[in-house]
């Protein structure tokens, strides 16, 4: 238990709620707990029972903020409590601090600026400005491979050759996501910003496809600090058609074992407006802004002593 | 034998990696927002003391080693074994020079050890984190100079060389912390 801390996310939480206010982004509330899940095949539910069925604690709170959107709710932004489960380390907590928003109109370049923004505003210490780099860029620079083209064999043999060791087969996108954590994050600059783009299509989740020098990627961004990720955002995708294929086939990556958000997607069919969105951990942002480098010097009770 | 998910492998839990007992040193879950989760560990072998980096896949699962931890008593050693004593069973086990690596230094008998055994056979031995041994050989001390820090080596009658102040002398009695083998303080006889 860390006092320091206990102010310094109250003010955090404030200055938050004021930098949204300036640009008149309606904080909202959507529940915790409904009766659909989050299908993303590497995301994992807790799940509750309750006296009216199974209900799921929402891993993060996009679902039901699109629905907001669809109904004219204009640009809006939450500040809640997720769960994710089996993610626990020193910058995992299965229980964390999200702040998601959404802007009408916006593209996701803009949304990139606007995080910086905020960002700069939270942890006052950063170089500036910050750094944009596709995944394609930061994969040649750290590993001197093209990530979307190399083969599985070729990505295995490039993560052998720096050294880890792992045993197995695993499919393309995993061997990516091997380098990515071992060898391209931990080049990230740690006292600037990174932003890195266009991930290979096949990550887009609900963020929109656009073809670049012959590759389809996903306009789709993640921030950093150093190797820590401090969030994901979008252009989302609109077409209703389109979300339900991905929730559909992640439903079936996963062996429906989470039902797909139907109110979601019969939402979509209305029309969901051009938008950016993304989602920040508060708790890393934290660690970030007090220099710590342990998710339990800044929670209070950490799911250990939950 | 007990088998662990990779979300598991917390610091001291012992596992078979190629055939060879390894202690998990350091663990951390690593996960790119969207992607595949790892657990990046750094792990001992028990058998050469080599420290390494593994990573396993968050869905994989790893064999434990049948590994224990026993104190026992350090009783003699004919040179080439050391032989220790559970002194509630009254057992008594050899431990080979691998085994014992710089436990050698520090032991001249009774002292309580912590004997790591993988499948009931010796693999590392733990001394006390300190020991009082007697200094048989070093330089005529220096009388007086308690000011400057100087050292000088001494041999004690384990054999162990140690750096001690230059104002120690041959029959003294000091104090060692075995985890680092730096000297901590003279004993008064």
């Amino acid at each position: 238990m860390n006092l320091a801390a206990l102010h310094e996310r109250a003010s955090l939480n404030q200055q938050v709620r004021v930098f949204f206010a300036e640009r008149k982004v309606l904080e909202v509330e959507t529940p915790a707990l409904s009766q659909a899940g989050n299908t993303d095949p590497f995301i994992d539910s807790f799940s509750v029972n309750t006296p009216h069925g199974l209900r799921y604690l929402h891993t993060s709170p996009e679902y039901p903020m699109k629905r907001l959107l669809v109904a004219g709710a204009g640009d809006i932004y939450q500040l809640c409590k997720v769960w994710r489960r089996d993610e626990s380390g020193k910058r995992h907590n299965p229980e964390f601090t999200l702040l998601e928003w959404y802007r009408l109109g916006f593209t996701w370049q803009q949304l990139m600026h606007e995080v910086a923004d905020l960002l700069h505003t939270l942890i006052p210490h950063l170089q500036k400005p910050p750094r944009f780099c596709s995944y394609r860029e930061a994969f040649l620079e750290s590993v001197q491979l093209d990530p979307h083209l190399a083969t599985e064999a070729e990505l295995s043999a490039c993560a052998q050759a720096h050294g880890i060791a792992i045993s197995g087969d695993m499919p393309v996108q995993a061997w990516r996501d091997l380098l990515l954590t071992h060898c391209v994050e931990p080049q990230f600059p740690t006292d600037q910003l990174t932003f890195l783009y266009h991930y290979p299509a096949s990550q887009s989740a609900l963020a929109k496809i656009q073809q670049v020098d012959g590759q389809a990627v996903a306009e789709r961004f993640e921030v950093y600090l150093g190797a820590l990720e401090l969030g994901n955002g979008y252009q989302e995708q609109t077409d209703s058609a389109q979300n339900r294929l991905i929730l559909v086939q992640d439903a079936h990556t996963r062996g429906h074992d989470i039902p797909v958000d139907e109110r979601f997607l019969a939402a979509l069919e209305h029309g969901l407006p051009e938008c950016a969105g993304v989602a920040l951990g508060i708790d890393r942002i934290l660690l970030c802004r007090m220099q710590r480098d342990d998710l339990k010097q800044v929670i209070a009770f950490s799911w250990e002593v939950a | 034998m007990a088998t662990y998910g990779a979300n598991d492998l917390r610091v001291g839990v012992k596992i078979i990696i190629n055939g060879d007992p390894y202690t998990v040193v350091e663990s951390d879950f690593v996960k790119p927002g969207k992607g595949q989760a790892f657990t990046r560990a750094r792990v001992r072998n028990l058998k050469s003391g080599r420290t390494i980096e593994q990573t396993f896949k968050s869905t994989e699962t790893v064999e434990g080693a049948d590994v224990e931890d026993r104190d026992m008593e350090y009783l003699y050693t004919d040179g080439e074994n050391w032989t220790f004593m559970d002194s509630g069973t009254f057992e008594q086990l050899e431990a080979g020079a691998t085994a014992m690596a710089d436990a050698v230094k520090w032991l001249k008998g009774n002292e309580k050890c912590v004997v790591t055994l993988w499948n009931g056979v010796p693999l590392q031995v733990t001394t006390p984190n300190f020991a009082e041994l007697k200094i048989t050989q070093t330089d005529p001390g220096v009388r007086g100079d308690t000011a400057t820090g100087g050292t000088k080596p001494a041999t004690l009658e384990t054999g162990a060389v140690v750096k001690v102040p230059l104002y120690m002398e041959e029959g003294e009695i000091l104090k060692i912390d075995t985890r680092t083998g730096e000297y901590v303080s003279r004993v008064k006889a």
